[in-house]
């Protein structure tokens, strides 16, 4: 019966050979493409994926040539049926009534069969799913080129090569027929490359082409290893993908440009350019950067010239746009921010700066937060700014510092749009932490009184990231700043925050999402005050009584709310019956006023035998009012921390 | 030595070859050779075309009195439209280059991510900037929307900076010492028009002037969308083209505006807007007009 003996298990082999796929999208394509090969359900040992700009590969061994026959039972006519109906059902089960069994089944007794259903081929399973597991993976932006009904993808597809074992896998998208020709590098490699499943890689690489991405990075990192290059792992990530057969060159500029500032070289050089900085002596930067091509070298010398000239240009340009820029002091440039808009329904750059002075003043700032506050968008208004966009803010603190302004002014103007991501730090100092917190909070009120409200991916003020910002700010600074009263007024504004503390906390902090509803259940206007709570939770938490209580609150709160207690007087002591409720009711007077630390372990017990003991719904309704006052007190006492009903807990 | 005019010469011989008009620059003025009706009308609808051409294209913004090795009020663009695009699209334009002697071999082509997009002209398309040795050198899109219409075939547009590659193959610093021939530099021919459109556009357009040409051009451009009949028998006799002028004049005349400092704050989303809705309004009535064509084709 069994086949097992006699599968043959054949290697996979997909390329998607396309026009050049945006490099940093190209790691989240591949892992999308593994996810959509495996819900196929083929059977197989290993999957690896490789990429270059223009190929998708997906490789896998150890896949079945068909899958296993299988079994299945039919439910025929029931054995007392007319003989006429039997036969039928043996006939269109394509053999004798003798071949049947008969199985009882609850219902009675009833005619089966067991039918054998052969295995489907992979390879035709392949060739039917291929081009929807192709066109299904996931690419933030795609377009269409055939035509309007066509498919869509990230770029055009130009070749397809799908091989299991020897044979073709055949199928079509968007006119491009499956088959087993490859293509090399545009230039070095031929048009059309005859490939098997054994040689893909070698053939490839003959054709300068290095399918393996961490391959390429070795290669960058070992052949420029005579440089003193400054690491930059995301940039070279870039270069990776971005090539596919990347060669190290490194070239040189004049040293004078060294009298720039190195954030504005370093800019030129990383942003534009896509060029590293090379480091000099005492870690300083040396007049030289590393450039990566798509060739293997450059004995001519005919790429390192040409990016030696295009960065003197650039260089240029910024040398020329610093010293244009040096004519007009900041601090005389704040009217010209009435022609920069900050956004259409909120007016110009003037008017959020006023607004920004006046904020920093009711954040606690001093003047020189205040004096910040107005010189920190002049920079908007510079040649190299205007040129060089993601140096907002740094050119304005460098531009502040040659201009004479304060140490703190100038580092809170160029640290002003920090944390630029969760990974980034706030700015240095308190000055500049005021100025971000002025500038983030006047935009999301801004935005979201206008209606400008991100919804699902779409955020196109990066508002998450400037609400992250705050909060990140506002613990990471210890500034003991009421949040509520400045966005109260906006209830959207509010809900956005409270989902951004959350997941600053969770997903940053690591706390448990039970501990933070808990703990923000009680309040969380001030963070630093939460972020206190939230550790004394976490504490608690290692405590054995602790769950245990919280269970008892939550039975404590459930019970008030199904008696619908709003009672606001105290207990009357005469009412209490001697026992656990008297006792409970002392425990409780005794640790009034105590943290939690220390009265967790004595209230536990008391709290287990009323609960054991009691029955707070006493027949005579001034007790079993009695009884809810004192269980509503033992609630409020310990709620200035957290809602501990809000802990999940195992029991 | 290939002079500036070698390089024109030999690119537009190269797009002959493979099927395209070879059409003069558009006498209207415009900010890129997207603008041009043999781009922005002819992208619509299914008929296929096939065209090259030199445009020079005003930026008034990024004049600098001629000074700057780099930046040009004026810039020449060789505008390339394969409509539809075909399947080796990207290898026909590196044959360009070679046609234009860069070996590409020794040389480092790299296509790097920029979607293109035009908002006065309600226009996007997927594409890259191509790096030659670090430079951009060429803008390639595949067009996917134009006049606020998805394109139903996709023409592939790519857009050469002519003064850019000149000075890269002359080994040039500035775009003012390329030889545009053996005789005479691109100084000798351009430099007045850079220093004399940056005095206008920067220090002597009068503000009132233009806006009431802005509002003239807008106005007549209008006017005759309104006058469209999509019904009218002979709806092929209408002047939409002449419309279309209308509105690229408004499209040079805000960016001249822009340039002098004389657009506010709250005023330039909405003249944007107002110049946009145009463009819409032509491209909307041209794909009406040329309607019968779709029949045509389909026959």
């Amino acid at each position: 019966m069994s086949a097992d003996l006699y599968t043959v298990y054949l290697p996979f082999l997909l390329e998607i050979g396309t026009e050049e796929i945006p490099d940093w999208m190209i790691p989240t394509a591949l892992e999308n493409l593994r996810l959509l090969f495996e819900k196929l359900e083929i059977p197989h040992d290993s999957v690896t994926l490789d990429a270059t700009p223009r190929r998708l590969v997906l490789r896998s061994e150890g896949l079945p040539e068909r899958q296993a026959d299988s079994e299945e039972k039919v439910l025929g006519p029931a054995k007392s049926a007319p003989p006429q109906a039997v036969a039928g059902f043996a006939r269109k089960q394509g053999v004798t009534p003798e071949a049947l069994a008969i199985e009882s089944t609850p219902k009675g007794e009833y005619y089966t069969f067991v039918k054998k259903v052969p295995g489907r081929a992979i390879k035709d399973i392949l060739a039917e799913s291929l081009p929807g597991v192709v066109l299904g993976i996931y690419f933030p932006k795609t377009m269409y080129w055939t035509a309007k009904s066509g498919p869509r993808f990230i770029r055009p597809i130009r070749w397809i090569v799908a091989l299991l074992g020897q044979e073709i896998v055949p199928f079509e998208i968007a006119g491009v027929r499956s088959g087993a020709l490859s293509s090399g590098h545009r230039r070095l490699g031929a048009r059309e490359i005859a490939v098997t499943v054994a040689d893909y890689e070698q053939r490839l690489r003959d054709h300068y082409v290095i399918l393996s991405a961490e391959e390429r990075r070795t290669k960058i990192q070992r052949e420029w290893k005579d440089v003193h290059v400054k690491p930059d792992p995301s940039l070279l990530e870039t270069l990776v993908y971005l090539t596919e057969f990347p060669t190290p060159i490194a070239g040189s500029f004049d040293a004078e440009f060294l009298a720039l500032p190195e954030e504005v070289l370093v800019t030129v050089m990383r942003h534009h350019q896509k060029y590293f900085s090379v480091a000099g002596e005492g870690g300083k930067l040396a007049p030289q950067f590393v450039a990566v091509m798509n060739i293997p070298s450059d004995p001519e010398g005919f790429v390192r010239r040409g990016n030696e000239r295009v960065l003197r240009a650039r260089f240029n340009d910024a040398r020329f746009f610093w010293e244009t820029d040096q004519k007009k002091k900041l601090a005389d440039r704040v009217d010209d921010l009435a022609h920069v808009t900050f956004q259409a329904k909120l007016g110009s750059y003037l008017e959020k700066t006023k607004r920004m002075m006046k904020l920093a003043a009711e954040l606690g700032g001093d003047a020189q937060a205040v004096r910040a506050a107005e010189l920190s968008k002049c920079d908007l208004t510079t040649e190299l700014v205007k040129e060089f966009t993601e140096l907002q803010g740094v050119v304005g603190g460098l531009y502040a510092r040659t201009q004479g302004e304060s140490e703190p002014v100038w580092q809170a103007i160029y640290d002003h749009y920090k944390p630029e991501s969760m990974e980034d730090s706030i700015p240095r100092n308190r000055t500049g932490q005021i100025v971000a917190l002025a500038d983030k909070l006047d935009t999301l009120r801004g935005c979201f009184a206008v209606g400008l409200i991100p919804t699902g991916s779409r955020d196109p003020f990066a508002l998450r990231r400037a609400a992250q910002g705050v909060v990140k700010i506002l613990v990471e600074a210890e500034l003991e700043i009421e949040l509520w009263p400045l966005i109260a007024d906006n209830t959207e504004l509010k809900a956005f925050f409270e989902d951004r503390v959350k997941f600053y906390f969770k997903d940053i902090r690591g706390f448990a999402y039970d501990e933070i509803n808990a703990a923000m259940a009680a309040g969380w206007s001030n963070l630093v005050d939460l972020e206190a709570r939230l550790a004394r939770i976490q504490n608690l938490r290692h405590s054995p009584d602790f769950e245990p209580l919280a269970a008892s609150f939550k039975r404590i709160k459930n019970i008030l709310e199904q008696a619908k207690f709003v009672g606001e007087g105290t207990v009357d002591p005469s009412l209490l019956e001697p026992g656990p409720e008297k006792d409970l009711y002392e425990e409780s007077r005794r640790i009034a006023g105590q943290p939690i630390e220390s009265a967790i372990a004595r209230l536990r017990p008391k709290v287990d035998l009323f609960f054991d003991k009691v029955l707070v719904n006493a027949p005579d309704a001034r007790v079993r009012h009695n009884r809810l006052t004192l269980l509503n007190t033992l609630l409020r006492e310990f709620s200035t921390i957290a809602d501990f009903s809000e802990i999940v807990t195992s029991s | 030595m290939q002079t500036f005019q070698d390089i024109i010469f030999k690119l537009k011989q190269y797009w002959a070859e493979r099927g395209c008009i070879i059409q003069e620059p558009y006498d209207v003025q415009v900010g890129a050779g997207t603008m041009c009706p043999e781009t922005f009308l002819r992208v619509l609808g299914p008929k296929p075309y096939r065209v090259a051409y030199v445009q020079p294209s005003r930026r008034p913004a990024d004049g600098r009195y001629g000074d700057n090795p780099n930046r040009l009020y004026k810039h020449s663009q060789l505008q390339v439209i394969l409509k539809p695009s075909p399947d080796d699209v990207i290898e026909q334009y590196l044959g360009s280059l070679e046609a234009i002697g860069i070996d590409l071999r020794k040389h480092d082509i790299k296509f790097e991510e920029d979607n293109w997009e035009a908002p006065t002209l309600g226009a996007w398309g997927i594409g890259w900037q191509v790096m030659l040795d670090g430079l951009e050198i060429t803008q390639f899109t595949y067009f996917q929307q134009c006049g606020g219409i998805d394109l139903e075939v996709v023409p592939a547009e790519l857009t050469y900076g002519l003064e850019r590659l000149t000075a890269f193959l002359q080994v040039k610093d500035s775009v003012y010492d390329i030889d545009w021939t053996p005789e005479f530099t691109y100084r000798d021919v351009r430099y007045l028009d850079e220093l004399q459109y940056s005095v206008y556009n920067f220090e002597m357009a009068d503000i009132a002037t233009l806006w009431k040409l802005f509002d003239l051009h807008e106005a007549e451009a209008a006017r005759l969308l309104k006058a469209y009949d999509p019904k009218s028998a002979d709806k092929r006799r209408f002047p939409l083209l002449p419309a279309y002028d209308h509105v690229l004049n408004c499209s040079n005349i805000f960016n001249t505006l822009d340039a002098r400092g004389a657009i506010s704050v709250t005023e330039r989303v909405g003249v944007i807007q107002r110049v946009r809705k145009l463009a819409v309004g032509v491209a909307q009535a041209w794909m009406d007009q040329q309607s019968p064509a779709v029949a045509e084709v389909a026959r």
